[in-house]
């Protein structure tokens, strides 16, 4: 690791050699960062239902098992509390296991194997054993997926001591913070913002779907890079008011801006690491503009919303012109028919901004 | 890293990645399944121990043979009445699936979920369990409605999510809920409902009903621990509930040697509990009737819980999100060596001579013109995507009985925002 790759600015990112870079969407990127760390590391070992022969119900390995065989590649049966757990004792024996848990919404049945076993081994065991699993799983509604395709659970695991939990918005950041994460040798939770595998989302469902071709964060490095974890990324600089979001919500607060009247200078920051979080960042851009609204997916009560504005009151109180806003997914399970008055899109993010702009 | 042991002469372990017959561009073979001739497989009293009948798991339970004869022990003798009230509710429910696979394909919603090639599963058991008893089933077992005689209409305003949704759009579509059918709401959560049909039929026996459980999932789904929980609590307390497995060959893209099935059957699953477990050929609608009136008589008579694997083929994809030609061979469906259950069904009465030709090109036309006035008075309430769906502060109902303080103002906070922005 030693140059640093300019084009994507920050002392974060490290770029072992310069390769070639190409314009990748989302899924693009994350099987690239599985092919370049199976490559440069035979204990990196993926599984999970259909991520083998088939490739990923969104494509995500496909080609893996083909190109690294079956030992390394391999479909797993149905039952997410067997995948993690078999993928710690995988990572006890010396295997770098990076487990997909199909949907977010599935992740409940390895609950038990994640919180109280991934999460606490390095700990109970005084570092004798660690669990250096990176759990990939599609998160996020947008798709009309209903209840059981569409969940922001990342809350879940901020709360729970042990788990470091990363979402990333772009393809650049995607394959970056992946290789990050496979290499970090604490588990961690990477939740994949399916609404954006293929497109950086506007926030509107009934207009054609925008294309990562042709986006600035979708010019991928073929070879290795990392995003180094707990480092956010300042996605829009500005002075007025700072937002802090994360996965899908990072574009759709881009896309709000973008289109919205009178949109006030907004400085636009990207988490891209929950835990541990880039709380210098956030506190540096908070003191600066004196405001702060908070987006995210999942719904409010106890979300990570909620961290992320008690720690803002309790280091930026004096700095602060305005109530810290939240706009998330409100406290019932996502909807089918309704989706897009759950979703918080641009109509809820434009009345936030106006709120917090206003005293 | 594991500290490495001193270098061993013993033979490297190897681990084992299992692999199915055919992928795409190959042949289908099912030669590695043995198909038992039709009516061999010994019917043991009801109200026999599961331990003096574990051969069963590993025999298959058939009653119709090559000819479409029936034969053997498990013979239901069924009255050509019911014969063709089956019939009828396998090609209905055929037509159904066709017709919603085609609307989704058409935008007007989002998901669906066929079940052809196995329709004698969920039609057959229907069949043979009385109304009054309360199915769990999984997503894929719409022809237990449709044996329940529930309305179509009914069932396309779910999967429209439209205004008369009775889910008020607020569940995937097919997941339906139909307690009147005494029929339980269908979990996305695959295997859920397996100790929930438990519990239930543990319920029914505590309060002294007479009324039993039953409830079904894939052989994919036999992985999750919830079915290993269910079994556990059916053996232990001597649930009242019939448990079926219904292996279709497939999960998504794994094959069921994903789920364990290389190395033994699905109905062996049961003998470790000790629970009876039956093995039936899945596409013989006489078979899946006779297990399933065998298990419910020893549910009836407290000998506790019945484990039935139905063997079968998905035909179809796994969903409307699928697509089965990238993981297995095309083929396969019409090497199948069970056959098709509708015409299986069709062939024995019409060798009864309680069916001919004619009649089955009518009743084909007429389940075809019932699914398409269904259709034509679902689509009068809307379909998904068009504005016709419930109010959008439905949203905030049925979280709790009551709505609390914080779900009111985020309602209020919703409509003034979608107000103030002129929607
Ligand atoms: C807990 C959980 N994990 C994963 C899934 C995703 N999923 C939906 S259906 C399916 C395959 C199920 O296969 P099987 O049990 O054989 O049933 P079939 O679809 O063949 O009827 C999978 C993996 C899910 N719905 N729930």
């Amino acid at each position: 690791m030693s140059e640093a790759n300019e084009t994507h600015a920050g002392a974060s990112e490290v770029n072992e050699t310069q390769t070639p870079v190409t314009s990748m969407t989302m899924i693009q990127a994350i099987n690239s960062a599985l092919d370049t760390m199976m490559a440069r590391d035979e204990m990196v070992t993926v599984m999970g239902e259909d991520v083998g022969f088939f490739g990923g119900v969104f494509r995500a390995t496909a080609g893996l098992q083909a190109k690294y065989g079956t030992h390394r590649v391999f479909d797993t049966p149905i039952t997410e509390c067997g995948i993690i757990g078999v993928a710690i004792g995988m990572g006890a024996y010396g295997l770098r296991p990076v487990p997909e848990i199909q949907f977010a919404d599935y992740i409940y049945p390895a609950l038990d194997q994640l919180v109280s076993e991934a999460a606490r081994l390095r700990y109970r065991s005084a570092g004798e054993f660690t669990a250096p699993l990176t759990v990939r799983s599609p998160f996020g509604g947008g798709i009309f997926g209903g209840q059981t395709h569409s969940q922001s659970p990342e809350g879940i695991f901020t709360h729970c001591s042990g788990l470091k939990t990363v979402i990333p918005s772009t393809p650049y950041d995607a394959k970056g913070l992946l290789i990050a994460s496979i290499e970090d040798n604490d588990p961690v939770i990477f939740f994949e913002p399916k609404r954006i595998y293929n497109g950086p989302f506007h926030g509107h469902y009934n207009r054609p779907a925008a294309s990562w071709a042709g986006h600035p964060d979708a010019e991928v490095p073929e070879g290795y890079y990392r995003v180094e974890l707990g480092k956010a990324r300042v996605a829009r600089a500005g002075g007025d008011v700072t937002v802090l979001a994360y996965g899908t919500m990072v574009q759709v607060v881009l896309a709000t801006l973008a289109e919205m009247d009178e949109a006030p200078d907004a400085e636009v920051i990207d988490l891209r690491t929950l835990v541990p979080l880039d709380i210098e960042t956030i506190e540096a851009s908070v003191n600066k503009t004196g405001r702060c609204m908070i987006v995210h997916e999942a719904t409010r009560t106890g979300g990570f919303g909620a961290e992320l504005s008690a720690l803002v009151q309790e280091r930026c109180f004096h700095a602060l012109e305005a109530p810290i806003q939240r706009v998330t997914g409100f406290d019932t399970p996502y909807p089918h028919s309704l989706e897009w008055a759950y979703f918080p899109g641009q109509v809820r993010i434009r009345e936030a901004f106006k709120r917090t702009m206003e005293d | 890293m594991a500290r490495e042991p001193a270098r061993s002469n013993r033979p490297p372990l190897e681990l084992h990645v299992p692999e199915p017959p055919a992928r795409p561009g190959e042949a289908a073979t099912f030669d590695h399944i043995v198909v038992p001739v039709a009516g061999e497989t010994r019917r043991p009293d009801p109200r026999e121990e599961p331990a003096a009948m574990r051969d069963l798991a590993y025999g298959l339970v058939r009653v119709l043979d090559d000819e479409a004869r029936a034969t053997g022990p498990w013979n239901p003798e069924l009255p050509p009445e019911t014969l063709r009230r089956m019939l009828r509710d396998m090609a209905l429910t055929r037509a159904f699936d066709d017709r919603m696979f085609r609307a989704q394909r058409q935008g007007k919603t989002s998901f669906y979920m066929k079940s052809l090639g196995e329709e004698a599963v969920a039609i057959a058991a229907a069949h043979a369990l009385d109304d009054a008893d309360m199915l769990f089933p999984s997503y894929r077992q719409q022809g237990l409605l449709i044996a329940r005689r529930w309305d179509l209409v009914d069932m396309m305003n779910q999967i429209y999510s439209n205004k008369a949704d009775r889910l008020q759009g607020k569940q995937l579509p097919i997941m339906y809920s139909v307690r009147d059918a005494n029929f339980f709401s269908i979990s996305g959560n695959l295997t859920t409902q397996w100790p929930q049909a438990v519990g239930w039929a543990m319920a029914s026996a505590a309060r002294g009903d007479t009324r039993i459980a039953a409830t079904w999932c894939g052989e994919g789904s036999t992985a999750e621990g919830d079915f290993h929980s269910a079994c556990t609590f059916a053996s232990v307390y001597r649930a009242p509930v019939i448990l079926n497995i219904v292996n279709n060959q497939w999960a998504i893209s794994s094959f069921a040697g994903f789920a364990g099935g290389e190395n033994t059957t699905f109905a062996a699953r049961g003998i470790g509990y000790g629970i009876a477990s039956l093995r039936v050929d899945g596409n013989d609608a006489l078979a899946v009737y006779a297990a399933t009136e065998w298990a419910a008589e020893r549910a009836r008579g407290n000998k506790g819980p019945t484990l039935i694997e139905h063997f079968t083929y998905r035909a179809e994809g796994h969903s409307t999100s699928d697509d089965p030609a990238a993981y297995r061979s095309a083929a396969e469906a019409s090497a199948w060596p069970l056959g098709d259950p509708i015409r299986r069904l069709r062939d024995h009465l019409l060798g009864l001579g309680e069916w001919d030709e004619e009649r089955h090109a009518a009743m084909d036309r007429e389940v075809a013109e019932q699914v398409k006035a269904a259709q034509k008075a679902a689509e009068k309430n809307g379909v998904l995507g068009h504005g016709l769906h419930h109010p959008m502060e439905t949203m905030f109902e049925g979280v709790f009985e009551e709505m609390p303080w914080h779900l009111q103002e985020q309602r209020r906070q919703m409509l003034d925002e979608w107000k103030a922005a002129g929607l």
